[in-house]
């Protein structure tokens, strides 16, 4: 549990991507099996103990300290787990106490919902904080490390030298504690068998075009269609069983039951999820956000938004596998299934008839809904591959919006940014004052994060820890051109907007903060 | 008699009558007796001062020689006495030449600790107990939330990321006296004999420990050197934690910042400033250190000066004992000066 703990730790505290993947990879490494797959288990999400509530947690530490000063120290640390995990009694020094983490889930798991009060006391009792915090994260669900099952996979196809592909393709298959997955990736066993029914076919995705490609690309080899803006989606439905996967292969099939009772079908779908009444009205993607990441929905919001797939390709056609047809074929098929599919919950991507890339360039810029952001460019003659070759498909997106706003507060990063102020907020004029609008902690280069980082520091107004406030004034300040791919309307901000996407495009040295944009511009942009 | 009537909190600090003098006073005053050298405790500009041969080394150091109109050594467990009332050092256990003062008068006896902690420190003496009727405690970390763990498992997570990260810096952030000169022994009692880097606001500090027989190995200024482009990839850098959040810091590749600190318990502490890797070293007693410290002095009166009083101080009222906090202000937390 101590090992787990630290990880947990660690991978709190730790912003890099590469650092997150090396702690992951040396925890796998360094542990015995079932230790290391039951820390996968945990990071990925698939652990789940019939629940303790903080009600609970709460009870017991009453049980054992003076209330005041469990207030007090509540009080000052701010979360209950930590605080429990800190104050809760050990009888002397815990030194040499631990127990493994195995243990400890099968322990939780063979419990009854009467006893596990008791159970949970006495493994308490036997760690010290840090893995008490950890124990008590696991059964009360979320250890909100930062760490996705996405970059856990990364981990795990990082420690075996795989791609992050066939492990997704395995994963629904597979159960913890996942010793033959590791002893494959250790190469001290075969590759696992797909077990699952209706698995997760790892997708197909595009690189984006850059200057050079279409002087060198026929545009007869390519098929054109729109870049829809909801999520890419993989709907299959295989002897009975019916899953919507994410493109990185989590489940999110009860997020979307209505969709779910509509796939009466044979085969594996690959499309975009989109909300509306098809064809006529698509939602936005702020409509769209009001179904993601939900566990439960409610049935008026299913009704306002009720969701659809827009199919982009067919790879599972019955019981035949059809990813090693070319797209053609593909395509073929694609539109004769789709005709007998639910018309409110599934329709076909149309293809885009176009002559030469000029003429796909003006109707990329001026696409005929809200909801297109760019073109995708699909090689006729290609199969269904796994992962992003560069050549097949290609996606042209939209140009981004942008808008003019200042500087507010910045914030130091970390690695190797740390001494440097690099995470910046910024803001757009409402009436007279400035009004925080979005964070940005990119596009900028080294050259100009020196120059921003000095501004910085010259024009500090105050300090809260690592943030710091900057003058921004409308005859003094720094102003900020920033990209970004969307707006949202959102409840959480003072503005009312969120932005999708968002990094410094241009500094704008040149441009007085009063000239920055004001906030109507962007609200303007929400319908 | 009466213990207030033997020592009470002034503007200037605590004081003494019968004594006429003040324990680390925060404000110049006539005679002083000082209980350790950081600057909180051991300001400039007394007439006389009394501590350890430490201390005012320390002071003398950290102030410049004339740091005070006179000064004397105390030596450790030695009686002197001040108009009339008997004074004398132990040892706190908190930095080098740290001591609690024990202060009688007529059958009373207050100790007043300064800053101590109970836990074996490799570069300073350890704690004596010292039974007494008043117990003056500190209370930096006076939360039953404060558990420092074991300082060897700490330092064996920082040599562990260091294995683990062996092309980036580790930068960690200690308190110039004391944590840094402890947190580099550590290091080396747990076999790292490579050169260590150290800010220059720690060197003259170092060299002080080293002239008193506590070897911190090789160590080396982490300057850059632009003839031969010093690359510190894979160091191990130890700097007062200011220094990490400047541009100072921007001279290492990719660094681990790490921060030496009792603080480090609280996991939103280290994540507000930035730190990748806490390590919970404290020279100050934690919540069960200092209780059992109460307890063994078998004092029936407890006075808290600086820190978090009340959880404290609810904790006496629970157990039967007299307590009430000081207000003395002036101390800093440790850390974050």
């Amino acid at each position: 549990m101590k090992r787990f703990a630290e990880l947990l730790d660690r991978l709190l505290l730790t912003s890099s991507r590469n650092a997150k993947l090396k702690l992951m990879i040396d925890h796998f490494r360094e542990m015995p099996d079932p230790e290391r797959g039951l820390a996968l288990a945990a990071l990925t999400g698939e652990l789940s103990f019939s629940s303790v509530k903080p009600a609970l947690l709460r009870t017991l530490i009453m049980e054992r300290m003076d209330a005041v000063l469990f207030t007090y120290s509540y009080d000052y640390v701010g979360d209950l787990a930590e605080t429990v995990s800190l104050v809760w009694p050990d009888g002397g020094l815990a030194n040499d106490r631990d127990i493994p983490l195995s243990y400890a889930v099968d322990t939780l798991h063979a419990v009854s919902r009467s006893d596990a009060p008791k159970v949970l006391v006495s493994l308490l009792d036997r760690l010290e904080p840090p893995s008490r915090f950890a124990l008590i994260k696991l059964v009360t669900g979320g250890l909100r490390v930062g760490v996705s099952a996405r970059l856990a996979k990364q981990a795990l196809a990082d420690f075996g030298n795989v791609e992050v592909h066939e492990i997704e393709e395995l994963w629904h298959g597979l159960t913890p504690p996942y010793e033959e997955l590791f002893a494959w990736l250790e190469g001290l066993g075969p590759k696992p068998e797909q077990a699952a029914f209706a698995p997760f076919r790892p997708v197909m995705l595009s690189t984006p075009v850059q200057d050079s490609d279409l002087s060198k690309i026929d545009p007869a080899d390519y098929a054109a269609e729109w870049k829809w803006d909801g999520i890419r989606v993989q709907a299959v439905s295989e002897n009975g069983v019916r899953r919507l996967y994410s493109r990185t292969g989590d489940d999110i099939s009860a997020t979307f039951p209505d969709l779910l009772e509509a796939m009466d079908f044979e085969g594996a779908l690959d499309g975009e999820l989109l909300v509306g009444t098809p064809p006529e009205h698509v939602g936005t993607f702020s409509d769209l956000q009001q179904r993601l990441n939900r566990k439960v929905v409610p049935m008026k919001t299913i009704r306002e938004y009720p969701a659809f797939v827009r199919c982009y390709d067919l790879l599972i056609d019955g019981d035949e596998d059809v990813r090693t047809l070319p797209l053609a074929e593909r395509r073929q098929r694609l539109e004769r299934f789709v005709t007998t599919l639910d018309p409110a919950r599934f329709d076909l991507s149309p293809i885009v008839d176009f002559n030469n890339w000029e003429h796909l360039e003006r109707l990329r810029v001026a696409p005929p809904h809200p909801i297109i952001e760019g073109v995708m460019l699909k090689r006729l003659d290609f199969t269904y591959v796994a992962g992003r070759p560069k050549g097949p498909w290609f996606k042209w997106k939209r140009d981004p919006h942008t808008v003019d706003a200042v500087l507010m507060y910045a914030q130091r990063g970390h690695g190797k940014r740390s001494g440097y102020y690099s995470d910046y907020t910024f803001g757009v004029w409402k009436g007279d004052e400035l009004v925080p609008v979005g964070k940005a902690y990119f596009g900028f280069t080294d050259e100009e994060l020196r120059q921003i980082d000095k501004f910085i520091r010259d024009n500090t107004v105050e300090r809260f820890g690592p943030v710091r406030s900057v003058r921004a004034e409308p005859d003094h300040g720094l102003v900020l051109e920033v990209a970004f791919e969307g707006l949202a309307r959102s409840a959480r901000h003072k503005s009312g907007v969120a932005m999708r996407f968002p990094r410094v495009s241009r500094l704008r040295w040149d441009k007085p903060p009063a000239e920055a944009d004001r906030l109507e511009a962007l609200t303007a942009m929400l319908d | 008699m009466n213990p207030h009537k033997l020592l009470h909190p002034r503007p200037e600090g605590l004081y003494c009558p019968p004594g006429d003098f003040y324990i680390d006073p925060v404000r110049p005053v006539d005679r002083a007796l000082i209980t350790h050298g950081h600057s909180d405790h051991a300001r400039s500009g007394h007439g006389h001062v009394l501590a350890t041969r430490e201390t005012l080394d320390i002071m003398a150091i950290r102030h410049g020689e004339n740091f005070a109109g006179a000064s004397q050594v105390a030596k450790i467990g030695e009686m002197i006495t001040i108009n009339g009332v008997r004074v004398s050092f132990h040892p706190a256990g908190h930095v080098l030449g740290s001591v609690q003062i024990a202060v009688e008068l007529d059958g009373t006896r207050i100790v007043a600790s300064g800053d101590y902690k109970r836990v074996a420190d490799p570069t300073c003496a350890p704690f004596e107990l010292v039974p007494c009727d008043v117990f003056i405690t500190e209370a930096t970390f006076g939360l039953p939330v404060f558990r420092h763990p074991r300082p060897e498992d700490e330092i064996a997570r920082l040599l562990k990321s260091m294995t683990q990260f062996p092309e980036r810096s580790h930068l960690v952030g200690a308190y110039a006296l004391g944590k840094a000169q402890r947190v580099i022994r550590l290091v080396r009692d747990a076999g790292y004999e490579d050169t260590i880097f150290i800010h220059g606001a720690l060197a003259r500090l170092c060299d002080y420990y080293v002239s008193q027989g506590i070897d911190l190995g090789k160590l080396s200024p982490a300057t850059i050197d632009r003839t031969a482009k010093t690359d510190f990839s894979g160091a191990l850098v130890v700097g007062p934690p200011s220094a990490f959040a400047d541009r100072w810091a921007r001279r290492f590749p990719d660094p681990v910042a790490a921060f030496a600190s009792g603080w480090m318990r609280i996991r939103q502490r280290a994540k507000q400033r930035g730190v990748e890797l806490p390590i919970i070293l404290s020279d100050h007693s934690d919540w069960d250190e200092l209780i059992l410290t109460i307890r063994q002095t078998g004092a029936s009166e407890v006075w808290v000066t600086h820190g978090r009083e009340e959880a404290l101080v609810r904790w006496c009222e629970l157990e039967g004992i007299k307590a009430r906090p000081l207000h003395l202000v002036g101390y800093e937390d440790e850390g974050d000066a």
